[in-house]
């Protein structure tokens, strides 16, 4: 059960092999058991879950079932759910209860999903290892003294733990693909525009995008299905004729051109890594694949051009929070402005307060065009280079992660080391086009632990989603990385 | 040209965050490296490139001027730090 695929669990669920109810109650009992090491959930209202569960039982008995009618999904704690805590895991909005649904979680909600909880993740999305969020780290479920990487590594993590059928996370710099690649999964961000971004609490409104995270390709084309879609009320949301991202999965591979930037493969990326992801590319070799070197030149500012773009979007974000309609308020001021300055001081973390600094200095006066215009401009470059690369190859492959999971605390006070991790996901987050990560295999062991995942991403050109679960469901067939699974979160059921 | 505390603190005032002698002081420290990493950026050649803010060639949706909101004061206050006859309470601005 806890391994059957989305479309196996619909066809049990179908065939009255299992209810909804029985479903959830089971991922509950099991966060039970494993949830207090992990700390992949922070919220959980179990009456709520089961309710829907119910509703779903129902539809299912009247035969209007849908993909994911019944399922169990595990929310990021990121999307607004109308009477669910919902807190990006910041004190800031630690009391927040959402008075509305975002648009993704009302995509689920007419799918006939379970909200199964909201998980845990990088303050205001910010991080790459889950070590910056208010209530506590995350754990790797391979190895609990690891990170599952971030911002969504609760997701991550309770997907690696089949603590959930399901989970959905965002992606702003590798938020999605990197903590699936340090956890074993798989994980899609799709192209700008695809997913809503209503109610989902901004962090860099040109960058982040919602996505799922699950066990396979073929999950997250269903998932897919169900969180995209057109929002009037997101005005950079696109509209598009509907798709059925999963139309392409069964297609053979030959002929394909994988382009590796020879930028990716280059100083920087741990040995074994590399070694994981040749072993991936030979595999798509023998599936039909040609491989074509390719040039990111630009590539290698994308993380200079991310950190200045990412943090002066959120310190205009941010700036809602200031204690007046919601979320927290110091308990003591003297005037207005000590109200704002102390409450923000006080609600918002350490990582949170550097990037709204270093927004609000590159975005002032005298310094707007030699920082945020110049990175916008620099973008446009690194989006060019992939528009050339595209002309030569149908799909880049690459690591996800230049390692596999560092240990917790291992990066330090040193924030500079915990932006490198990102080095092979921003730029195509700046391009806006669509990525994915998916397990390719194992790293080296190290003192003693058996080696952590390693992730092959694939980038896509601009709404070429399914050709890329295509590309990964291909591998998947022929691979088995993608269904290995913790050695201490094995239990079947 | 290099960042200094007093570009830290005035820095901390617009984004309205309080910070203490010490947190100054550590945080120039952090954010001077975070800018040294960013200076890489100084030495391209960006001569003639348009600013790129949008993956897409797409301009602002405009949508009628209707109304289309509901009321929901009442729920939307519920959740309020501090509010009182349908008023949100803060230290008093205009003497």
């Amino acid at each position: 059960m806890i391994n059957a695929s989305l479309k196996q669990l619909s066809a049990q669920l179908a065939g009255k092999r299992i209810s909804s109810v029985e479903l959830t109650q089971m991922y509950l009992d099991r966060i039970a058991a494993l949830n207090p090491e992990l700390n992949a959930y922070i919220t959980l209202n179990p009456d709520m879950s089961l309710a829907q569960a119910r509703t779903a039982d129902e539809q299912i008995a009247q035969g209007r079932a849908q993909a994911l009618t019944g399922i169990p999904v595990a929310q990021k704690d990121i999307f607004c759910a109308k009477g669910w805590r919902t807190t990006c895991c910041s004190k800031m909005l630690a009391n927040f209860i959402s008075p509305y649904d975002a648009h993704v979680i009302e995509q689920f909600n007419r799918a006939g999903a379970v909200n199964l909880g909201k998980t845990n993740m990088d303050e205001f999305a910010m991080g790459s290892s889950n070590e910056t969020s208010y209530f506590g780290v995350v754990k790797n479920p391979w190895n609990r003294n690891a990170v599952p990487g971030g911002s969504s590594g609760g997701s991550a993590a309770a997907v690696a733990a089949r603590l959930c059928a399901a989970a959905t996370g965002t992606d702003t710099g590798g938020s999605i693909r990197q903590p699936a690649a340090l956890c074993g999964i798989s994980g899609l961000k799709p192209t700008y525009g695809v997913c809503s971004r209503y109610g989902m609490i901004a962090f860099a409104s040109s960058l982040d995008q919602a996505g799922p995270m699950a066990r396979s390709a073929e999950d997250l084309a269903l998932l897919l299905n169900t969180m995209a879609g057109f929002d009037e009320r997101d005005s950079t949301s696109l509209q598009r004729e509907n798709e059925d991202y999963a139309r392409d999965l069964a297609k053979p591979l030959n002929g394909l051109r994988i382009g590796l930037p020879k930028e990716f493969f280059a100083e920087g990326l741990s040995s074994d890594v590399a070694q994981a992801v040749d072993a991936a590319i030979a595999e798509y070799k023998k599936l039909g694949a040609k491989v074509v070197d390719i040039s990111l030149p630009n590539s290698r500012l994308s993380i200079p051009v991310y950190y200045v773009l990412a943090p002066a979007e959120a310190s205009s974000n941010l700036s809602r929070f200031d204690g007046v309609r919601y979320g927290y308020r110091a308990p003591d001021y003297a005037d207005l402005t000590a109200m704002y300055e102390k409450s923000r001081a006080q609600g918002f973390g350490a990582e949170v307060k550097r990037r709204i600094m270093i927004g609000t200095y590159v975005l002032s006066h005298g310094y707007y065009d030699a920082y945020y215009l110049k990175a916008q401009k620099i973008r446009r470059l690194i989006a060019q280079d992939f528009a050339e690369a595209f002309r030569q190859c149908d799909v880049i492959m690459g690591p996800t992660s230049p390692t596999t999971a560092f240990n917790l605390g291992e990066k330090g006070d040193d924030p500079v080391q915990m932006y490198l991790s990102d080095i092979y996901t921003i730029a195509i987050n700046l391009a806006g086009l669509p990525g994915m990560s998916i397990p390719a295999g194992f790293g080296a062991a190290n003192n003693g632990h058996p080696g952590m995942p390693v992730g092959l991403q694939i980038i896509g050109n601009y709404f070429d989603e399914a050709r890329m679960l295509n590309v990964a469901h291909q591998y998947q067939l022929v691979t088995d990385w993608h269904q290995k699974m913790p050695a201490e979160v094995n239990s079947e059921r | 040209m290099p960042l200094t505390i007093d570009d830290v603190k005035k820095v901390a005032m617009l984004a309205r965050l309080s910070l203490s002698e010490q947190e100054a002081q550590a945080a120039h420290t952090q954010l001077t490296n975070i800018f040294g990493l960013i200076a890489e950026m100084q030495a391209v050649d960006t001569a003639g490139i348009e600013p790129m803010s949008h993956a897409q060639d797409v301009t602002q949706r405009l949508r009628e001027d209707r109304v289309t909101e509901g009321n929901q004061r009442e729920l939307f206050q519920s959740i309020a730090p501090q509010v009182e006859a349908g008023l949100y309470l803060v230290p008093q601005v205009i003497e």
